[in-house]
């Protein structure tokens, strides 16, 4: 006779020795090291929360500080590779093997420690994706996670940083999986439930809130003039043809400079109301000024942002917020909504080859995907129609009857001719092929593939590639925009002036813009300061990033 | 430092009756250009000075562009340096032919 | 489409001239085409700045003639060589000879590291540039508001000048923040902790404690119109000055010593909330500045 409840069984097992360093739910801090001992195997599927922002610090801590000789050969499936001690495990051989999306921060060292086998590579996924795994074939069998407080019950709150702890807890509680939270506080009564206490399993009271970090404050003060000359030029060149109104920005300063122009020179083009108004985006504190004079509608959020908290919770119409007031986020939604919703995508990046592929990998870093290869492609799946959408697509297929002819998502890669250390942006092979090379990857990490990205805009111009009818003139037209980085100067000159003829190039001139034009005084906030004070003082933000 | 000469054959002459024009500053990825007249107005003399070698190629490259798409006749421009980008470059060359042009302040 | 304000600390040397004199009134000394560059740099293979990172000269402020400065703090941190230092003690000599008064617009980081002695000496020359041309008459008002701050020896000179006129970003201190943590330990000084920094160095505590005398928005025409102000104040240097000076520095000393962190003095100052000046806007706190603050005009 088969048993069916083995994995429930493991549960139980799990927690009856857990519950030894325990009372009822709650982990005794002195023994947390004896706990983790006492509820992992060898080999387990171990989710540590390990997102991009907030981290489950203090149980990655523990996590570190338990014996290899006992616990060893786990098995990582985590969004974000953030802190030291998600790769000092794999150095002890605590881990072995990951799956992961993202590794800001830890982007040098997993690149050393991938090359030197110390780690057993998995994939490199988008955050929808592992998320995916998470209910097919990588769900956890441990789940360590954090939140702002619990309850005796085990209720979680998680703040205005919700985050990937749904779907972390959902997987794996329903997966009958174990669920070990790390909170600041536990308390009598929560602001809100955001996690129900019967899918959580056991509460570590760390005594402080979890570590956050501020990824997504761009100082308006950093600012150049060919960050705001290519932001006039996305504007006026693609937001205003196509008429954008629901889309994702990247975190990058040329989609900042972006945000700081809808009031001025968006306002100057009469384009208030008409784009920009539904955004699946991160709080940028950028984006307040937009917001305060009016342009923005609705914003659903994948986290939080440091500082943004008091703003956020002030603007209810705007963002999503539950009954205690504060911003509730959620990545797997909000990714989602950028997936499927958004008819733009428009980010940064560090290479671009000439057929249009890109990547944020070079040859000493391995920063991951995080969200933007989910963003930044077409929906195969959509089938709902916009205007910019069937525009894109029309442009891309004009001979396919319209009833039957798929829309495309904009995609849109935006940045300076050469990036920092003069580093320039187009290249003949990406970085991304020699790690592939070199770790014996089956698939290149590329971050958008060629066929998903529609447009690139530099200082030069924008290059409309939906409108190429062929390798040849695609190649010719991301020349054509690459300024002077050796690909740029590798231009057919008389190819490109039919290019432009025909609007698959266009300069600024071509759009009435002289770049002359494009300085500081354009932006609606020219320093923090600016964006704090036109927050009404809503906005908090941390003291690295003062001057006052 | 490296000191680059350029002497190129420029299609429009400057306009503008302004002796001399400074834009920018020599900072981290910024430049200085001082701009002033000379006696041949049909010519574009160049001298630049910077600390990031071996990039003589790009500078001829940003230097031509210049003055084939602005007034630079007449011009002898001199430059320092700070390790700007290609498009810093062009951007502040086109900013000192404007200033030069403008009445004096 | 436009801010019509001009921000101070994001203008550059020549902009802040152009916007504190009169129109088409000023006529800049050993100007840029000029190229007296820095005869040191090149040995470290260090760029040059046509100007050497001040600009110099004559102009009008309301229709009286002034000597004019502003140091440049993008280039090299404002940081004073031999030429840059030559240009604003002869000023400063000019003045006192021809009874003109000063407008100093510093930016500066101190000393630059690559001409030390050159620059320490250049220092010297200056303070007692400003201290004769003070004692024959002379106003010379120093604006603080930049990106560089004023630090190191330009923290010196600013001490010596008639009225410091200050905006919320200017820092004016000689030891800057890096260097504090690096002798004294990050406990003691955290130079990564911005608003930390700003409290200690920054314009509202040095208003708050007399180290500056008016506190301005960062707003060219701010600098501006205060600047007209103080030079319609009368010039008085004499040993009386200084004896008043000496008196208060050692009450404060004495009073606000054993205070370890920039609010504590506020507090002592009877500030109810000291934790909401740093997010107070200019006019509110020069109001509430004028009630507290301790005052020491013409010498600090």
């Amino acid at each position: 006779m088969r048993q069916w409840n083995t994995r429930k069984a493991l549960r139980e097992e799990r927690i009856a020795a857990g519950g030894v360093f325990a009372n009822a739910k709650a982990i005794d801090p002195k023994h947390l090291v004896d706990f983790l001992e006492a509820v992992l195997r060898p080999g387990d599927r171990v989710c540590i929360e390990g997102d991009n922002q907030k981290q489950a610090d203090v149980l990655a801590r523990g996590l570190a500080d338990m014996d290899p000789a006992r616990i060893h050969d786990l098995h990582m499936v985590q969004s974000g590779v953030v802190l030291p001690e998600h790769l000092d495990i794999f150095d002890s051989g605590i881990a072995k093997r990951l799956d992961f999306s993202y590794s800001g921060p830890q982007s040098a060292r997993i690149a050393r420690m991938l090359f030197g086998g110390k780690i057993e590579l998995g994939a490199i996924h988008t955050y929808l994706e592992l998320f995916a795994r998470y209910f097919v074939d990588l769900t956890p069998q441990v789940a360590l996670i954090a939140a702002v407080s619990a309850d005796r019950h085990g209720n979680l709150y998680t703040g205005p940083n919700t985050e990937d702890t749904p779907t972390v807890v959902e997987a794996t509680s329903f997966g009958s999986g174990l669920v070990i939270a790390q909170v600041g506080e536990i308390v009598d009564t929560l602001p809100r439930v955001d996690i129900p206490g019967d899918q959580v399993h056991f509460v570590l009271d760390a005594g402080r809130p979890f570590y956050v970090e501020p990824l997504f404050t761009r100082d308006p003060a950093a600012m150049t003039e060919t960050q705001i000359l290519t932001a006039m030029m996305a504007i006026k060149g693609l937001y205003e043809p196509y008429g954008v109104r629901r889309l994702n920005h990247g975190i990058g300063f040329n989609t900042a400079a972006i945000e700081l122009l809808l009031p001025t020179y968006g306002e100057k083009l009469g384009l208030k109301g008409k784009i920009c108004t539904h955004w699946a985006l991160n709080p940028h504190p950028t984006l307040i000024p937009a917001i305060e004079a009016g342009w923005v509608e609705q914003v659903h959020c994948f986290g939080s942002e440091v500082g943004m908290e008091d703003y956020l919770a002030a603007r209810p119409d705007i963002f999503f917020t539950g009954p205690d007031g504060s911003l509730r986020s959620n990545r797997a939604f909000s990714q989602t909504a950028g997936l499927y919703a958004c008819d733009m995508f428009i980010g940064s990046t560090l290479q671009i080859d000439l057929s249009g592929h890109s990547s944020t990998i070079t040859a000493n870093r391995i920063a991951g995907f995080g969200g933007a290869p989910n963003m930044g492609s077409d929906a195969r799946g959509r089938r709902h129609p916009s205007a910019p959408w069937l525009q894109a697509g029309a442009e891309a297929d004009p001979d396919t009857p319209a009833p039957l002819r798929r829309g495309r998502k904009l995609v849109v890669q935006i940045g300076e001719t050469f990036g920092e250390g003069n580093a320039p942006l187009f290249v003949e092979k990406l970085s991304a092929l020699e790690l592939a090379e070199k770790l014996d990857l089956d698939l290149a990490p590329v971050m958008v593939y060629a066929d998903d990205t529609t447009h690139i805009v530099t200082e030069e111009g924008i290059a409309n590639l939906l409108l190429c009818r062929n390798a040849d003139e695609r190649e010719q037209a991301i020349r054509g925009v690459a300024g002077f980085t050796e690909i740029g100067r590798g231009r057919d000159k008389t190819m490109l002036e039919r290019l432009r003829a025909r609007k698959i190039i266009q300069r600024p001139e071509d759009l009435g813009i002289d770049p002359l034009d494009a300085n500081r005084n354009m932006l609606a906030a020219r320093s923090i300061k600016d964006l704090m004070l036109a927050s009404g003082g809503l906005y908090r933000p941390p003291s690295r990033f003062r001057n006052w | 430092m490296e000191i680059l000469h350029f002497d190129i054959a420029a299609p429009t002459s400057a306009g503008g009756t302004r002796a001399m024009a400074l834009v920018g500053v020599v900072a981290s990825g910024n430049l200085e250009v001082l701009v002033e007249r000379s006696d041949a107005p049909d010519r574009c003399a160049i001298e630049i000075s910077t600390a990031a070698h071996g990039f003589r190629d790009l500078w001829t490259a940003v230097a031509e562009d210049f003055v084939a798409r602005r007034a630079a006749g007449g011009l002898r421009i001199a430059i320092n340096d700070g390790g700007a980008r290609p498009d810093t470059v062009s951007l502040r060359l086109a900013q000192g032919v404007r200033m030069i042009e403008e009445p004096e302040a | 489409m436009s801010n019509t304000r001009q921000s101070w600390y994001e203008a550059g040397a020549r902009e802040r001239i152009a916007a504190l004199v009169d129109p088409a009134s000023f006529a800049e000394f050993i100007g840029p085409e000029r190229r007296e560059i820095s005869p040191h740099l090149s040995i470290f293979d260090l760029p040059t700045q046509f100007d050497d990172g001040i600009v110099v000269g004559c102009g009008a402020i309301g229709g009286t003639p002034v000597f004019v400065a502003a140091q440049e703090g993008r280039f090299m941190g404002g940081a004073v060589g031999e030429v840059h230092g030559a240009k604003l003690t002869g000023l400063l000599r000019a003045a006192k000879a021809v009874a003109r008064d000063v407008v100093i617009a510093f930016d500066t980081g101190g000393v630059r590291l690559q001409e030390a002695n050159a620059g320490e000496i250049a220092i010297a020359e200056i303070m007692r540039g400003v201290v004769e041309a003070r004692m024959a008459g002379v106003r010379v008002v120093g604006l603080i508001g930049g990106r560089a701050g004023c630090y190191g020896g330009g923290g010196l000179i600013a001490g010596c000048c008639s009225t410091l006129i200050v905006s919320e970003q200017g820092r004016i201190s000689v030891t800057g923040p890096e260097v504090i943590e690096t002798n004294k330990g990050v406990e003691e000084f955290d130079s990564r902790d911005r608003s930390f920094v700003w409290r200690t160095m920054g314009g509202k505590h040095r208003t708050l404690i007399g180290g500056a005398d008016v506190f301005v928005e960062d707003d060219t025409m701010a600098f501006r119109d205060a600047t007209r102000a103080a030079l319609a104040r009368a010039p008085k240097l004499d040993g009386n000055t200084l004896a008043a000076e000496q008196a208060r520095l050692e009450r404060r000393i004495t009073r606000f010593g054993e205070a370890s962190d920039a609010t504590d003095i506020w507090q002592l100052l009877g500030i109810d909330d000291p934790w909401a000046i740093p997010d107070m806007p200019a006019t509110g706190f020069a109001t509430l500045a004028d009630t507290y603050r301790e005052r020491a005009d013409d010498a600090r």
